[in-house]
């Protein structure tokens, strides 16, 4: 197994919006399966990954029902990333940006998430071997 | 650790959030003693321009009471002790002249913008 | 030998400013610095030989190496053996490596 590292990363984008969430999805996983600490800043739209009023639907146009369209569905995602990261010893710390949760109304979030602001963002990145910035467009 | 933002991204949602939030985040994490410069490049160069003015929105019978103020925002910052460079060429390519700028941002031409990144420990883009 | 990963997910037919990248990899790679360009998302667009892939070319000739996200690749049905030269798939992996070594790490 690599070394643990411990890395941050930033993300901005809501869900569904940008192929962005899909890679910064793709590389949590990755660092998990390594078991490294990933700390992840949930900024802007990014807040509503996690949020737990998400359902699944589905899909007509397919003919598929909720079961078989199986959608994709970010907070499931990331549950499912927490547990992977803890299994290989490591852990996902993350902060959804406490403002950018009350100007959306995202407060609703699953277990493992925590409120912040952009101090912890500094700390988590000055406390970490590396920090990567996906920013929104 | 010394950071480089790179800030690119412009006017994105500057009217609903009544800041930039990239510029915000940065007065934020300033304010808890980060140690920041800003570069500023693409269409993020015309934040620097004194005479931008967003006042005036209504919706209806709701009116907007404290447009963005992105130029005073990043003076403040620079005030604060975060270095603010913008790309020069970035700036003349858009027809602005110098004296438009805020006083407290430096030039940094675009050839120049690679030996900039080495003088930090990390570089972000925004 | 400082690394620097530069992680392009814009493509030339959308996007005016991928010569930012191109050019910032030709000047990191001319002053002796390792460089990466990592291709991901519409990124990987101009990989087929002769879609504008002659930039691309010219960074590999110029010490850049240019790597080419496989699952986006897939995703978009490019053939991972017939890139543009000096283009090479490479898996998300890549990115992660050079966080881990400490690499400065841009995403464009």
């Amino acid at each position: 197994m690599a070394d643990k590292k411990t890395i941050t990363i930033a993300i901005m984008d809501a869900p569904y919006e940008n192929a962005r969430s899909t890679t910064a999805l793709r590389l949590i996983d990755l660092a998990a399966k390594r078991g490294y600490n990933i700390n992840v800043f949930a900024y802007e739209g990014a807040v509503l990954q996690p949020f737990a009023a998400q359902t699944p639907h589905a899909n007509t146009v397919h003919g598929r029902s909720v079961e078989e369209e199986n959608h994709f569905i970010p907070k499931d995602a990331i549950a499912a990333l927490m547990r992977e990261a803890e299994r290989n010893g490591g852990k996902i710390d993350w902060v959804n940006c406490g403002l950018c949760v009350d100007e959306r109304g995202a407060a609703n979030a699953i277990p493992g998430v925590r409120r912040g602001s952009p101090a912890d963002f500094w700390q988590m990145s000055e406390a970490s071997d590396n920090t990567l910035v996906i920013a929104t467009r | 650790m010394k950071t480089l933002s790179i800030v690119e991204s412009a006017y994105r949602a500057t009217v609903e959030e009544q800041d930039d939030t990239i510029v915000w985040i940065h007065g934020a994490m300033k304010s808890v003693g980060a140690d920041l410069a800003v570069l500023l490049r693409g269409n993020a160069v015309n934040y620097l321009v004194q005479r931008q003015d967003a006042g005036g929105l209504t919706f209806g019978d709701w009116r907007q009471t404290q447009p963005p103020r992105i130029a005073s925002d990043l003076a403040a910052l620079a005030a604060k002790g975060v270095e603010v460079c913008y790309v020069a060429e970035d700036v003349a390519e858009r027809g602005i002249e110098r004296k438009e700028l805020i006083n407290s941002a430096q030039p940094v031409a675009r050839g120049a913008v690679a030996e900039l990144l080495g003088r930090y420990d990390r570089v972000w883009y925004w | 030998m400082p690394r620097y990963l530069l992680i392009e997910s814009r493509d030339p037919f959308d996007s005016n400013d991928t010569r930012f990248c191109c050019d910032l990899a030709q000047q990191l790679a001319a002053a002796k610095n390792e460089v990466i360009l990592f291709l991901v998302q519409n990124g990987v667009l101009p990989v087929r030989p002769g879609a504008r892939s002659g930039d691309l070319t010219t960074l590999a000739g110029a010490g850049v190496r240019v790597l080419a996200d496989s699952f986006s690749l897939k995703e978009r049905g490019i053939d991972e053996n017939r890139l543009a030269s000096g283009v090479a798939a490479a898996p998300l992996d890549v990115v992660l490596d050079a966080l881990a070594e400490g690499a400065k790490v841009i995403w464009h």
